[in-house]
Order: C-alpha cells, then sequence, then structure tokens
C-alpha cells in the first residue's frame, strides 16, 4: 500500500516539446482558430467580391424603403403605398410569434390529453392515443400542412354557399367568419374589472392555502375564484348596461360581392397551420408527458393510493409535479421545434416570417445577404430566449427535488 | 408503557373487521376483461363510448375512401369522376399507378432507370447489413455504407462518360429517388461529423469546445428551412465567382451540417452515459487518447446512442421533404406538380397523392421506430445482470 | 481532434485553389464547356414547360435554342435549369446560369440594383386578370372586396398594389411561393381572381380543370416588356444575346424562314438577306461568332414569327394574337435594328 514513489518518476518527466500535451493542446487550437479565421476570410472575401461583380445593391438601408406589396393577415398596421420592408419584416415577425404561441398553448393541451390517454387503465383509449402519436409522428409536417390546407379547407364550400352557424358565424373557403367585438368607449372597465377578479383570485388561492397549511381546513378556492373572476367583468358590463351605454357590441359579417364583409376572418392559411402544427407537435408531447409520468416510480402513485387519495387527485398533486422535471426539458425543444417549423407557412401561403421577408422582400431586393442574416438571427435569438427562460424555470423545479 | 391501543382515542382506527365480499363472480374471460378495462367505473365507461364514437365516426370513412371506394386501375380522370362512373369515387389510386414512375424516378431518362434500381438494391444491402445486430463483419458493412456505397451511387446515378455510363444532370432527377438521396447524404455526411463535434464539445481545449459548441447551437436554433434558402442564395455567393455548385448539392450542404448538429447532441448523450471509470481504465492501461477513444469508449458509447441515431434519421427522413420548397423535385414535389395535371384533374386525385405520399412516409418512419424500439430493449436487456 | 483540422485544413485549401482561378467572359465559358446554361420557367405552357421525357418546348426556351444554333451550330447544347419567381434572379447572379430566359420582366430596379442586364424584349405583355365565369365579372373594376392570388417576388405582385390603390378598391391580396400553387389556390377555389401577365393567363387556363369556366378580364394594368436577362458587366455576351433576338425579327421581315432558309442562301441577291445570312459582310465575327450565326439559327430554330406561332400562336393551344408582338411594319412593336 505504501510503496515509495521512485524519485525519478517524480519529478517532470522530460519529453519533447512533440510530445508535450501543453504544447500540443496549444498547437492544436491555434490551428484550429486559423484555419477558422481563413476559411472565413476567404468566404467573406468571395461574398464581397462576388456582389461587386454581380453589382447587387448591399447594406441595411433597403429596410427604409418603401414595399410596394400589401400582405393579407397583419397583426399591425400595413400598408403597399407607405409602409417600409422594416414593417414589413415587424409583419412576418409578429404573425409568426402569434402562429407560434396558439400553437404552443393548444399542443400542450391537446399534447397533455393524449400522453395521459395513452397510459389509461382504458384499453380503448390507450389504443386511441397510440394510434394517434404513432402515426402523426411519422408523416412530414409539410406532408400533413399541405393536406390540411389543399385537401381539407380546398373541400369547403364556396364563399356563396357557407355554411352559416346561426346568423353571424360561417365557414367557407375563405376561413371562418365569426362576429368582431365591438368595444364601446367606456368598455375599459370590462377588462379592469377581469383583472381586479383574477388578482382577487390569486389572493384569495393564496389565502387558502396558508389557511389550509395552519388548520388542515379546505376553503372553496375553485368556485370563489371563477365568481370573481367571471363575476366582477359581468357586473361592470351589467352596470355599464344599465347606465345606457352598451359596452360591446358585435360587428356580425355579411355577404358582400365576393367574400363576407366585416367581422373577423380567420384565414384558411393560418387555421390550417396553427391545426398542423399542433397536431403533429401534441403527438410529440405526448410522448414526452407519457415519458415523464413514466418516469415517476409506481411507488409514488401507490403510497397515494395508500393515504385514500382518489386517481385524479393522485395525478395532480402526486405524479404530476413530479413528472414536471423530467417533461420540462424535452417540453422545451418541443416548443421551439413548433416555432422553428411555424416556417414552413411558407409552403401554403400564410405570411410568417419567412414568408414575407425571406420570400417577398428577399425577391423585391435581391439583399440576399441581409435578408437571410436577418431572419436567421430572429430565429436564433427566438431559441436562445426560451432556451433561457426554460433554464430557469427547470432549475426552480429541480430545486424543489428533496 | 401504560398506553395500550385501548387507551389512544385514535378515531380513525378500525376495531371491527370489514365484512367478507362476496367472490368476483369473474375474474377471468372476454366479460371480465371488458369490464376492468372499459367499464370499470362509470367515467371510465363514458371515455370508452367517446373513443368508441371517435373510432366509429374516423375508420369506416377512412376504409371507404381508401379501399372500398377506391379505384385501381384506369388511363385518365374520366376513371375517377363520380359523374362519369355514376358512383362515389373513394382514392383514385389509378393515378398513382399511371404516375408511379414519375414518383419513383422523376424525369431520370427511362432507358437509365436500371441505374436508380441497382441504387436502390446497394441501399437495402448496406442498411440491412448496418441494422442487422448479428451480422458478419459490421466493421466491413460501415466501412461499405459510409465510403464504398456513397462513391458507386455518386458513379452510378450521375454518370462517368468513361465508364459507360452516360451523364444524367441532377436536374432530370426526382421522386423517391431524390428524397433517399437526400437522406442517405444527410445521413453519410453527418455521422461522422456529428461524432466529431460531439468529441469537440467534450474536449478540454478551451477554443474547440467554444467553437463546438456554437457551430451546433448555430445549426439547432434555425429552421431547417432558412438552412436551406441560405445554402440556396448563399453557398455560391461564398465560393469564388465562378465555382458554380449543382443545385441538388446545395440542400445536400445544408442538410448534411444541420443533421450534423443533432447528431452530435445524440453522440454527446452516449459519450455522456459511459462511466468514467472506463476512461480511467483504459488510462491506467497505458492507452493513448487516440486509442483510448476510438478502442474503449466510442465503440460503447455509440452502441448505446443506435436508438437515437435511428431516431435522429427518422426526423432527417421526414424533413428532407422540406428540399422541395427550394425547388427541388423530391417526392413531395413529384405529387404536388403530378396532381395539377389537367389529365388527372378529379375530385379525389389531391387526396390520393398525399395519402400515397403518407403511407410512403409512414412505412419508412415507422418501421424504422420500431427498429430503434428493438435495439432499445435489447440493449436494456443486455445491461441486466 | 486531429481529424478536425485536418478536414477544415482540407476544406480550406480546396477554397483557396478554387479562388485562384480567374472570372473570364461568359461566352468564352459557355464555348469552353460546350452547353449554354439556360434558366427557363419551371412550367409555363407556350412559354418553358418540360414534358414527361424532360423535353422542353416554348417561346422562351426556343430562344435559348437560338443561342446554342448560333454559337454551336446545334440547337440542343442547352441545359435547361427550371428557376422559379424566387431563385431566378440569384441562380443568375452566382453565375448557375448563363442566361435568364424565363418571361422575366424588364423594371429599372431590377436592372439597376440587381445587377442584370436586358439585352432585348422578346415579348410585350400586360398584367391582366383571370376569374370564374359565374362570379358574372366583366371588368376588373368590379373587383372591390375580392381575393386575389398572386406569385410572390413578381412584379404581378407590385402592380396589383398599386392598381387596387389607384382604384380605390379593397381587396385581400394571396401570394405563394411557385406559379403551381398560385393557380391550384385559385382553381380551387381560395381566390376570386388569379393576376399574373395576360400571356401567363392564357396558358395557366389550359390547366384549370374546367378551362372554359374561366375568362380573362379585358382590362391590362400594366406594361410587362418580357426579355431574357444576362449579368450585367459583360457587353459581348450581352451583345449575343440582344442580336440573336434582333437576327429573328430581322428575318422574319426579309421573309426568310426555315422552310426557304437554304435556297435563300442560294438565289437571293436582296442586300439586306445576304447580311442577315451571312454572305456578305463579316457580321457574325466581331460578335464573336461565325460568319453564318444567322443562318444557323434561322435553319435550326426559325424567325421570330415562326417560333411565336408554334409556341403561343396560332399552332398552339394558347391561340395568342400577335398584338403588340408583330412586326413594327405590322402595327407592333417588334423592331429589329437593321445588320449591317
Amino acid at each position: 500500500m505504501s510503496n515509495p514513489i521512485p524519485a525519478e518518476a517524480r519529478a517532470a518527466p522530460r519529453v519533447s516539446p512533440l510530445y508535450d500535451p501543453r504544447i500540443r493542446a496549444a498547437a492544436y487550437q491555434i490551428l484550429l482558430l486559423l484555419a477558422v479565421g481563413l476559411a472565413a476570410w476567404a468566404a467573406v472575401g468571395n461574398a464581397a467580391e462576388n456582389l461587386r461583380n454581380a453589382r447587387v445593391a448591399s447594406g441595411f438601408g433597403f429596410l427604409g424603403n418603401t414595399a410596394g406589396f400589401d400582405v393579407n393577415q397583419t397583426l399591425i398596421p400595413f400598408a403597399a403605398a407607405n409602409s417600409t420592408y422594416g414593417t414589413a419584416f415587424l409583419v412576418g415577425l409578429t404573425n409568426t410569434l402569434m402562429v407560434a404561441v396558439i400553437g404552443i398553448v393548444l399542443a400542450t393541451l391537446l399534447g397533455f390529453t393524449v400522453g395521459v390517454a395513452r397510459l389509461s387503465p382504458n384499453w380503448i383509449v390507450a389504443r386511441l392515443a397510440g394510434v394517434y402519436v404513432e402515426t402523426l409522428r411519422n408523416i412530414p409536417l409539410l406532408l400533413q400542412l399541405l393536406f390540411w390546407y389543399v385537401a381539407v379547407l380546398a373541400s369547403l364550400p364556396a364563399a356563396r354557399d357557407s355554411y352559416a352557424f346561426g346568423s353571424s358565424v360561417f365557414l367557407n373557403q375563405r376561413g371562418l367568419y365569426v362576429p368582431r367585438p365591438m368595444l364601446a368607449a367606456d368598455a375599459w372597465a370590462i377588462p379592469a374589472a377581469f383583472g381586479l377578479g383574477l388578482a382577487a383570485a390569486l389572493a384569495f388561492a393564496a389565502r387558502a392555502r396558508r389557511e389550509q397549511a395552519r388548520s388542515g381546513r379546505r376553503l372553496p378556492v375553485w368556485s370563489v375564484g371563477i365568481g370573481l373572476v367571471a363575476g366582477l367583468p359581468l357586473a361592470a358590463w351589467g352596470v355599464l348596461a344599465l347606465s345606457g351605454a352598451a359596452p360591446l357590441s358585435f360587428e356580425v359579417p355579411v355577404k358582400g360581392t365576393f367574400n363576407l364583409r366585416g367581422g373577423m376572418q380567420l384565414y384558411p392559411e393560418f387555421v390550417a397551420l396553427v391545426l398542423g402544427l399542433t397536431v403533429y407537435t401534441a403527438a410529440f408531447i405526448a410522448e414526452v408527458v407519457r415519458s415523464g409520468i413514466q418516469a415517476v416510480s409506481r411507488g409514488q402513485s401507490e403510497a397515494a393510493r395508500a393515504l385514500g387519495l382518489k386517481p385524479g387527485p393522485t395525478l395532480r398533486l402526486v405524479v404530476i409535479p413530479q413528472a414536471m422535471r423530467v417533461i420540462v426539458p424535452p417540453l422545451t425543444s418541443q416548443y421551439l421545434n413548433l416555432t422553428k417549423n411555424s416556417s414552413l407557412a411558407v409552403a401554403i401561403g400564410y405570411p410568417d416570417l419567412v414568408q414575407v421577408f425571406m420570400g417577398t422582400v428577399l425577391n423585391q431586393t435581391g439583399q440576399a445577404v441581409e435578408v437571410v442574416a436577418i431572419t436567421m438571427a430572429v430565429y436564433l435569438t427566438i431559441s436562445l430566449l426560451t432556451a433561457f427562460v426554460m433554464n430557469v424555470y427547470n432549475r426552480r423545479v429541480a430545486l424543489v427535488e428533496r | 408503557m401504560t398506553a395500550g391501543p385501548q387507551t389512544l382515542p385514535l378515531s380513525f382506527v378500525r376495531r371491527d373487521a370489514v365484512p367478507p365480499a362476496p367472490a368476483p363472480a369473474l375474474v377471468s374471460g372476454p366479460l371480465a376483461w371488458l369490464r376492468a378495462n372499459l367499464f370499470s367505473s362509470p367515467g371510465n365507461a363514458a371515455l370508452t363510448l367517446i373513443a368508441l364514437a371517435i373510432v366509429v365516426l374516423v375508420a369506416p370513412p377512412l376504409l371507404r375512401f381508401l379501399v372500398v371506394d377506391a379505384v385501381w386501375s384506369g388511363q385518365n380522370r374520366d376513371a375517377c369522376r363520380p359523374e362519369v362512373v355514376g358512383h362515389p369515387v373513394g382514392a383514385c389510386w389509378a393515378f398513382v399507378a399511371d404516375k408511379i414512375n414519375y414518383f419513383v424516378y422523376g424525369s431520370y431518362p427511362i432507358e437509365e432507370r436500371w441505374r436508380p434500381n441497382v441504387f436502390f438494391a446497394l441501399m437495402a444491402l448496406g442498411v440491412g447489413w448496418l441494422l442487422w445486430l448479428d451480422a458478419p463483419r459490421r466493421d466491413l458493412g460501415a466501412a461499405y455504407f459510409f465510403v464504398a456505397f456513397p462513391v458507386a451511387s455518386f458513379v452510378l446515378l450521375s454518370g462517368v462518360p468513361a465508364l459507360g455510363l452516360a451523364k444524367v444532370p441532377t436536374s432530370l432527377w426526382g421522386g423517391m429517388l431524390v428524397t433517399l438521396v437526400v437522406s442517405l447524404v444527410g445521413i453519410v455526411a453527418s455521422l461522422p461529423l456529428g461524432i466529431l463535434l460531439a468529441l469537440g464539445r467534450r474536449s478540454r481545449l478551451p477554443i474547440v469546445r467554444l467553437f463546438c459548441v456554437i457551430f451546433i447551437e448555430f445549426w439547432r436554433g434555425v429552421p431547417l428551412i432558412t438552412v436551406l434558402f441560405m445554402a440556396n442564395v448563399m453557398l455560391p455567393l461564398f465560393l469564388p465567382g465562378d465555382v458554380s455548385v449543382d443545385r441538388l448539392v446545395r440542400p445536400l450542404v445544408g442538410i448534411a451540417l444541420f443533421s450534423a448538429a443533432y447528431m452530435a447532441e445524440v453522440v454527446r448523450g452516449g459519450l455522456q452515459a459511459i462511466p468514467r471509470g472506463q476512461a480511467e481504465g483504459a488510462m491506467s492501461l497505458g492507452l493513448s487518447p487516440w486509442h483510448r477513444m476510438r478502442l474503449v469508449i466510442l465503440p460503447q458509447a455509440l452502441r448505446i446512442v443506435i436508438p437515437g441515431i435511428v431516431n435522429s434519421f427518422i426526423s432527417l427522413f421526414k424533413d428532407t421533404s422540406l428540399v422541395s420548397i427550394v425547388g427541388i423535385f423530391d417526392f413531395i414535389r413529384t405529387i404536388e406538380s403530378a396532381r395539377v395535371d389537367p389529365a388527372w384533374a378529379a375530385p379525389t386525385v389531391v387526396m390520393t397523392g398525399y395519402a400515397f405520399a403518407a403511407l410512403f412516409y409512414f412505412v419508412f418512419c415507422f418501421g424504422m421506430s420500431r427498429y430503434a424500439l428493438f435495439v432499445e430493449r435489447r440493449l436494456a436487456s443486455g445491461q441486466k445482470r | 481532434m486531429r481529424k478536425t483540422v485536418a478536414a477544415l485544413a482540407l476544406g480550406l485549401g480546396a477554397s483557396l485553389l478554387a479562388g485562384a482561378a480567374q472570372a473570364q467572359a461568359t461566352l468564352t465559358s459557355i464555348k469552353q464547356k460546350g452547353y449554354i446554361a439556360c434558366g427557363s420557367n419551371p412550367g409555363l405552357a407556350g412559354f418553358g414547360v418540360p414534358d414527361a421525357q424532360g423535353r422542353w418546348a416554348g417561346l422562351d426556351v426556343d430562344f435559348c435554342r437560338a443561342l446554342s444554333a448560333a454559337i454551336f451550330n446545334d440547337a440542343g447544347k442547352v441545359r435547361f435549369i427550371p428557376l422559379s419567381a424566387k431563385d431566378r434572379f440569384t441562380a443568375l447572379q452566382s453565375g448557375e446560369v448563363d442566361i435568364l430566359s424565363r418571361n422575366t420582366t424588364w423594371s429599372m430596379s431590377r436592372d439597376t440594383t440587381l445587377g442584370l442586364d436586358f439585352p432585348a424584349i422578346n415579348f410585350y405583355d400586360g398584367q391582366g386578370f383571370m376569374v370564374k365565369k359565374k362570379l358574372g365579372v366583366t371588368s376588373a373594376k368590379q373587383l372591390e372586396g375580392a381575393s386575389v392570388c398572386t406569385q410572390q417576388g413578381t412584379t404581378t405582385e407590385l402592380n396589383l398594389a398599386d392598381y387596387f390603390r389607384a382604384n380605390k378598391l379593397k381587396y385581400e391580396v394571396v401570394a405563394f411561393a411557385s406559379a403551381d400553387e398560385t393557380f391550384k389556390a385559385y382553381d380551387s377555389g381560395r381566390c376570386d381572381a388569379f393576376t399574373t401577365d395576360a400571356s401567363g393567363l392564357y396558358a395557366e387556363r389550359l390547366r384549370a380543370s374546367a378551362p372554359d369556366d374561366n375568362i380573362v378580364l379585358p382590362e391590362i394594368i400594366s406594361k410587362e416588356p418580357l426579355g431574357p436577362a444576362v449579368r450585367q458587366g459583360d457587353a459581348q455576351w450581352s451583345d449575343v444575346v440582344r442580336w440573336t433576338h434582333y437576327a429573328m425579327l430581322n428575318a422574319e421581315e426579309a421573309g426568310i424562314t426555315q422552310g426557304n432558309a437554304d435556297q435563300m442562301l442560294k438565289t437571293s441577291d436582296n442586300p439586306d438577306v445576304k447580311r442577315i445570312l451571312g454572305t456578305e459582310g463579316k457580321y457574325g465575327a466581331d460578335l464573336g461568332l461565325t460568319g453564318d450565326w444567322a443562318y444557323r439559327i434561322i435553319k435550326l430554330v426559325g424567325n421570330y414569327g415562326e417560333v411565336f406561332e408554334k409556341n403561343v400562336g396560332q399552332g398552339s393551344p394558347l391561340k395568342i394574337q400577335r398584338g403588340l408582338n408583330a412586326l413594327w411594319s405590322k402595327g407592333g412593336l417588334q423592331y429589329g435594328p437593321p445588320i449591317r
């Protein structure tokens, strides 16, 4: 055990510099730096020369030029006459973000439902969920989008023979038309009441939790909460309506020469994209949820049963909080995937960032390098930001551990 | 000592025995199974009914469309028009039958189509060799798949006049041929590159690590479609003016880099799963870092990540459909362009084309995912002692 | 690790080596490689469309064939590279194609900021609308509130916005990346109207599931001078392209056709004809071609009128009138400067 180390072995061995690990490490890194630097230099040099030869304009000045084309679905005001390419970029970006957010919410709901259903003791429910996951995961998203857009929506009736639901909701090839809520001037009171109700409900829930921890008594959190959140805005509405000012009116879509006019229109491109992204991503989220739940050891739910918890609360209070730790990291990457996949909008004509900016703007200006660089930078930023936020959340969830 | 069970006021402790319940009427047989699995509680029964309703709503129309009402033969659109044939028409398989050569080969010259056929056979051989875990000489198989096969395929498909194979420009390639070529190039290029990147990311040299992290995170942070646009538009700019890159090669470069980044993360997972003891053991045997990696760590790590590699190949295979957006005539694109043929303008042609494409992708991807599952189980059972 | 470095070094070496090569004149490089890389429309009947065997046909396609005839004395030394509206300019700028011959509109910004040159106009066109007959629309002015399908990245998209703004009409634009998608969306009912160049309207109408249910509205809302485009800065190649078109025009004007070219070559005393066919003067050599360059074009491809009628005119399903594309002597705009 206590073999003395010979003195000559303890002294630093004499090696030729060629085999010295430190020198080698430095040499490798310098070589890599040189190689990368040279490659970058060659690429940039070539690009500059090629652009000069091609006499293509360069720089980011084009963002201030008038666009001259129209976009059909915009969240921010956009008009061909006076909006710039920069505004077109923002239109694309906001459309991308809107699709991503709506898609993430819907895909999460559907994905958790299917994931839990897959583990259901009910044989047929579990099988159905299994078929859903296996089918949709294994068919390319692009094909699914084309299916929804070209095959499903195109089989809807023409604008003149719309399906009507009641007298104010219409469905046809041009999309889904619903009444547009028009708020009166003092209607701000309603959202304000809603916010107040939400805050009060949250405060009550916190109090209830303290109360339960102290005395074991449970307060009716849900009924009070719903009463506050729904009741306050309704009360505000009632007061406004009584005072004579109709706080909320609806602009109902009516048939015009070609399309329905007025109301709120959900375009078929948007519907197809959200549907496709949701249904596809939900299949992956379901798998994430399933493996997360399965990662919670059986003993946990058995112990909960032994304590007398019903299956619902067992899932809600014991299994899911523990499963979340396993679920969150892959769930994050599914959210990112959905956001990135929303760029497939270009295949079905939804004006997202790639379609508007990398498509139309790139073509009208010809400034490929700038446009591609901006677009990639945007997605990279979204990815890194999401990853960062999710990491923070992840750390908080992980801290609960033991 | 003094406190016996009688004195403690535990009201929730039951003192008398539960009366015996009658024996269950059925514990085995189909009825018992039904009751246990489908109707164990009112809520469960409701779920069962909802699920059944979904099945009834979806399955019969699907079956009717795909099989019962389908048209199996015909020369043109008249075969698939309900007003001509006089009964409701489901899938128009006659359309697929008529266009199948286009779907498989694109516009590849008819007299040269034996070449893609040989390519398909060579590919089946290589894939089979690699995926069959007990196959003889799998090292040779890897060499075949990653070196000999790509070279042979290139010679075969694009043609070398000196060998008597006429040149076939890539603009004529199309259909499943292109889809398979793109996915194969993706996997053949991305696996070695991915391993290098994964090793680099775990390297102790800060600059190497930084470079690999940036590379990996960049490609993983952007959508593939922007990568393809970039490859299409910017790659020619970065090269000297008179070097022009083939239209098919550009997306290939993009896909290779993109999937290499994902592959690197898969391989890194495998490397991290190898216990430190393995490296230390190898070190104590006096192996050099290079030998340590090649003989001890990588063989074990790669074995663990076979399912991961197959899974990322599945997503790569699905993602190849995006090349259709940048104007490459892959399988999806041939379907898209066949469906606008006026000679086949019938109501269900579009659906039929998509159903056929879905079937094609599903068979490949589902098969591969089952394979990944099988390997995973087998590895897991190998780990048990 | 060593491998990473080696691979990088290799890649770098290759790119440096390639960088040392000199860029050269387009005509020289075409002669060297033995074919013309011609960017064509991926599928527009009458202008550039491949059949199932990959054989191309169309007015723009025949223009590339004429170039090939003039350079190689063989109309077949062309490689057609189908380019969508989105890809076309980058393909030309990057040198992937030698010429863009795919109904591209000549506009000032394209000429000045995209680094392009438009040597000639081989089809005078204008943008129009197609609608379904059953809508009962007879004029574009009645399109208030309509949905219009168009292809993105085209001048069409811009003209559309201008037209509706100028006429104070509301509309909804639905833009797609490719011509196929755009027309299919219109055909399946996504839009009330489909807009593109009038020639394109007639060509696409043939692909509709029921062509006779669609009508083209009378309004032409823009000028669309369509022609081949080349990279800026290569005057010689620009000249070859320009004079190929003019040779075809002059041939039509002088009455030289594919059928009678040989006979004209032998018998004609008309100095104009002799100069075109190269029996007088050495105009071809000054262009970097042979003396019989125009004769080859006419013999192997035909004069402008023949090519027009065969692809888009009365000899084709499109049946487009000559109209603006008649020779100047017949009331049109096609005017070939003299070869002398």
